[in-house]
């Protein structure tokens, strides 16, 4: 019995893997804190979260293109210090070497492995053929659509024999049409069993996508990337997305992932609290369109998430950062899939465009408390003026340059519409004064 | 200078190579004609007024160390009028290539030959000729120093400026013609920010370049006369025939002192002031920094001051504001007819110009000497190329080597463009001296010095290459655990490879221009000479032999454009076409 335990040692398993990013001076930031993972043979399983979550650090590390801070990452029982012969990738942005043909695209990793010409070219030609490319051979990728050049990416991959194919968003940067045909591709080609993988593990941050598609899925929260639940879909293939119990397991996981965390004080899912609250880059023109959609028939102020997206085909990054910038500012609140709006959220609706700035300068002021803060110090000083530079040193105290840079943009654009506070990107100097 | 500007801008195109469609090259033969025909006029001009050079009256100048400060500072301002000058030169002459067709028939093939002439060639040239042409002063002096500074820089900047104006968007030319806009307020709202990070980055460019001609145009000597222009030019040029080291040391440490001076105050702040013109819809994420700029957008003073600046501009754009004439869209392409008129008068000129030079020439000069100067020429030939390839095998390593690594890139990067734009001939002294305390061969050791200066242009240009390596590729190779053979031959070099021609043709054109001080040098009264086509013009410049200076030049500008034609121009496209990402 031990021996028969030890040969069927997972595929990929993880555990109590934690990452960290150094920064300069600012302190470190917790990238992935404590995930525990195993993947087994003949399965697909989605990483799912929104963008920022670590998810696709977490897939680099497994991939062995960098070390995890603390944890243990193993495949098949050997610990990754490189990357491993077994695993092979797929890459959001396809990762094609322009000036290498097709062919050549497809024979890098046999090469590299010391595979002879001859053996290689046939075996290259086998996985063209097998994704539906023959004929491409001799083209360069720069001839080929975005599906296409996809396309190439899953025959570089399968060619070299992976038991355990790694994709990065494969589909994300693709059009819905060309997404939706590749899926069904690749999910018959895995159904049949004539890809020579045993299982795929998959980094998404599309619900339906990983629905549609995967036999489990584990669902990462923000800041630190953390599992947040395992779902298992035992829907039978070829899995339908209108079909009752798809529709209520995409529902459930939408419910999922806007569940506040627990114990959080701060009121809207954005990590930090108070000034060094970490803000996401939402026009307002979104906002109010946000709000217009959910107040209009026929969802009458009360929305179901998953539907809207459904309707306009938005994904959850797109979606989700506008509806919690709405119930930051008290307009509406979100909680187990759905958007409702607040009483100041329908007044917001039914306004005109002057009324509307002047709301949202107010709830700006007293909900945002970065807007607030500089508000303050401009009321305060003679001149009514200060330099962007001393907010910004603020928010580095507590957060990353870059996140930093992205709280600041928020607030400068909320302020601008609601005009609350003028901003002169030349001399990068706050004011109260707008611009004559 | 940082990396950013280095990749960013590296899309305008060096030598003009990115041009649209290849203008016959008849025209080239043509141009070449006429641009070798002014120089005969000029030669022929100064040999009929026989009068010796007048003595100037300059003050003399001294290896004295209290006079350094001055002498940096007038170096630094003859550099500064030479970039205005070419300023308005672009503005004017390539916005006249922009908008006539027969200009542009004329001006692009001259500005592409013109930047493969060797200059320093004519440095002599264009002193004497502006000397002869005022009476004597010290102005005139300084004009032509001026002035050979311009030739070195003026055609890069040009080129960039009309290459903007070709490729205005559709979009904003449209915009522009329906609001009426008038040419004047079209060319200050549209064409001049629309193009203006591409000029910026030719200008220092040019202005690196630039830095050793105004080192060589400082101190002259055509026939027995010598011209001294107070300078570290010409401090170095006494301390040369003084053999005096340290007084080189200092002019080393100097020059030193003001190139980083002027990357600190003028160049970094330029750049990151320039980097609101880019024409992109979305922000970087790395911007250009200068503290300097910084410092001065916090300012009120200097805030009032800009303010008064780009209020008059707007004045003077209003100013002039006439509503458009309606111009058809067919402008451009009218005028069948008159074009072949055109064509035509050019052609006769080009003919007598032809029989113009072809007359001066025979009447002083034989086919042996026109053999000769082909052979030096293929001495310097090899030079280059040997020197080239030796500086690529070194620097293509440890340019990638550093790319990889931003901590490395952005420590290297500045210090690469900082000795790029180091005047290498404020070294070669120092080389000269070795090689006369060692006494080594002067045909082997004087080569170096050729690429002394221009061999990190190919450092620089790898290290950003390396450096914009998209980071998926990279992943991509290790995942699929490429070997270092098979990683160098279809990974890096490929995707280097845009930027190292970019690097290797700019570091190739700098030393054929550089081997005419590099194959000829002084140490006191020694003299040291390599076989070879530098060594040839510079000899008879001494000599004061004009017909030879102008075969020697006509040679050297042939062999650079026809290595410009047969082998970068072709490299080029096939990188552009192959190798760029996208």
């Amino acid at each position: 019995m031990d021996v028969l335990a030890t040969t069927t040692a997972p595929l990929v398993e993880i555990e109590h893997l934690s990452h960290v990013y150094r920064q300069g001076g600012a302190g470190d930031h917790a990238v992935l804190s404590d995930v525990n993972l195993t993947l087994r043979d003949n399965e697909i399983v989605a990483l799912l979260g929104r963008s920022g979550c670590g998810k696709s650090t977490l897939l680099r590390i497994i991939a062995g293109l960098m070390p995890a801070t603390s944890g243990k990452v193993a495949i098949e029982g050997g610990a990754v210090t490189a990357p491993a012969p077994q695993v092979a990738m797929v890459f959001q942005s396809f990762a094609l070497f322009p000036w290498l043909t097709v062919l050549e695209n497809v024979e890098i990793g046999l090469e590299a492995q010391g595979v002879g010409l001859e053996e290689r070219r046939q075996r290259a030609i086998a996985a063209i053929d097998l994704i539906g490319l023959d004929g491409y051979e001799s083209a360069f990728p720069k001839e080929l659509s975005g599906g296409m050049r996809q396309r190439v990416g899953l025959a570089r991959a399968l060619v070299v024999h992976p038991k355990v194919l790694l994709m990065d968003e494969p589909f994300s940067a693709l059009d819905v049409l060309t997404a939706e045909t590749l899926r069904t591709d690749l999910l018959d080609l895995w159904c049949e069993g004539r890809m020579p993988i045993h299982s795929i593990l998959m980094v998404t941050h599309n619900i339906e996508e990983a629905v549609l598609m995967c036999d489990r899925i584990l669902v990462f929260s923000s800041n630190p990337g953390r599992i947040l639940a395992e779902i298992k879909v035992d829907l039978p293939q070829p899995r339908s997305r209108l079909e009752p119990n798809f529709r209520a397991l995409v529902d459930d996981i939408y419910a999922r992932m806007t569940v506040l965390p627990a114990g959080k004080v701060s009121h809207g899912a954005f990590p930090g609290t108070g000034i060094s609250m970490v803000l996401p880059r939402v026009s307002p023109n979104r906002l109010a369109g946000l709000i217009e959609l959910v107040a209009a028939e026929p969802h009458n102020g009360r929305a179901d998430l998953p539907a809207i997206a459904g309707d306009f085909l938005m994904e959850v990054d797109d979606l989700f950062p506008v509806a919690e910038t709405l119930q930051l500012l008290r307009l509406a609140e979100v909680a187990h899939g759905d958007i409702r709006l607040t009483e100041a959220g329908k007044r917001f609706a039914r306004s005109g465009l002057d009324d509307r700035k002047r709301m949202f300068a107010q709830h700006v002021v007293t909900y945002v408390p970065l807007a607030g803060h500089i508000k303050r110090v401009l009321d305060e000083r003679a001149g009514h003026r200060a330099p962007a530079s001393r907010f910004r040193d603020e928010l580095e105290d507590s957060m990353s340059e870059e996140l930093a840079d992205q709280t600041l943009r928020a607030v400068i654009s909320w302020a601008r519409y609601a005009e609350v506070f003028a901003y002169d990107e030349d001399s990068g100097v706050f004011s109260l004064e707008n611009p004559t | 200078m940082t990396i950013r500007a280095a990749a960013g801008n590296s899309r305008s195109h060096p030598l003009g190579l990115g041009r649209r469609g290849l203008l016959p090259n008849l025209y080239d033969l043509i141009i070449f004609i006429f641009i070798a025909a002014a120089f005969v006029a000029l030669a022929y001009g100064i040999r009929e007024m026989e009068a010796p050079l007048a003595k100037l009256d300059l003050a003399p100048v001294t290896l004295d160390p209290a006079h350094l400060p001055e002498y940096a500072l007038r170096t630094t301002l003859r550099m500064f009028a030479a970039i205005l000058a070419s300023l308005l030169f672009t503005f004017v002459v390539a916005t006249l290539a922009a908008k006539s067709r027969k200009a542009e028939l004329i001006i692009i093939p001259a500005l592409d030959i013109l930047q493969s002439v060797p200059v320093l060639g004519f440095l002599t040239f264009t002193v004497a000729f502006f000397m002869r042409v005022f009476p004597s002063s010290e102005l005139c002096a300084e004009c032509a120093a001026i002035f050979a500074i311009f030739t070195s820089q003026a055609w890069n900047m040009c080129f960039s400026f009309y290459q903007s104006l070709r490729t205005i968007p559709a979009d904003l030319d449209e915009v522009s013609r329906h609001f009426r806009q008038s040419g004047w307020l079209r060319f200050w709202r549209l064409e001049v920010p629309f193009a203006a990070p591409g000029l910026i980055w030719n200008t220092m460019m040019s202005m690196s370049g630039g830095w050793f001609f105004v080192v060589a145009s400082e101190a002259i000597t055509v026939g027995d006369t010598t011209v001294k222009l107070p300078g570290i030019g010409s401090w170095l040029a006494l301390a040369i025939e003084q053999k005096d080291v340290g007084a080189v040391a200092l002019a080393v440490g100097t020059m030193g002192v003001v190139i980083l001076a002027y990357d600190q105050l003028v160049f970094r702040p330029i750049v990151a002031w320039a980097d609101k013109f880019r024409f992109e819809q979305t922000a970087a994420r790395d911007r250009p920094k200068s503290w300097v700029y910084d410092v001065a957008r916090r300012t009120r003073l200097v805030r009032v001051a800009f303010g008064t600046v780009s209020s008059a501009t707007a004045y003077l754009a209003l100013g002039r504001a006439r509503p458009a004439r309606r111009h058809s869209p067919a402008s451009r392409a009218r005028g069948g007819v008159a074009d072949a008129l055109w064509i035509a008068i050019v052609l006769a000129a080009a003919a007598y110009a032809l029989w113009l030079v072809v007359g001066y020439v025979r009447a002083s000069l034989g086919i042996a000497d026109a053999l000769t100067a082909l052979w030096y020429g293929f001495l310097t030939l090899i030079r280059v190329a040997v020197l080239i390839a030796i500086a690529s095998v070194i620097w293509v390593p440890i340019g990638v080597f550093i790319g990889l690594r931003p901590w490395a890139a952005q420590r290297a990067q500045p210090i690469a463009q900082f000795l790029a734009a180091f005047p290498a001939n404020v070294l070669f002294p120092i080389a000269v001296a070795g090689i006369v305390a060692f006494r080594l061969d002067p045909n082997i050791w004087l080569s170096p010095l050729m690429v002394l200066g221009t061999q990190w242009y190919i450092l620089f240009n790898v290290i950003a290459g390396a450096s914009a390596f998209p980071t998926d590729l990279r992943e991509a190779s290790t995942i699929y655990r490429l070997r270092s053979a098979q990683w160098w031959r279809q990974v890096i070099l490929p995707g280097i490879f845009p930027y190292y021609v970019t690097g290797a043709l700019t570091a190739s054109g700098g030393s054929w221009n550089a081997s005419i001080v590099a194959e000829v040098a002084n140490w006191g009264d020694i003299k040291l000479k390599a076989a070879g086509l530098g060594a040839y013009i510079a000899d008879a410049t001494q000599a004061g032999d004009y017909p030879r200076v102008v075969l020697g030049i006509g040679v050297m500008s042939f062999f650079v454009v026809m290595i410009n034609r047969l082998l970068w121009r072709p490299l080029y496209r096939f990188a552009e076409r192959r190798f760029r990402m996208s």
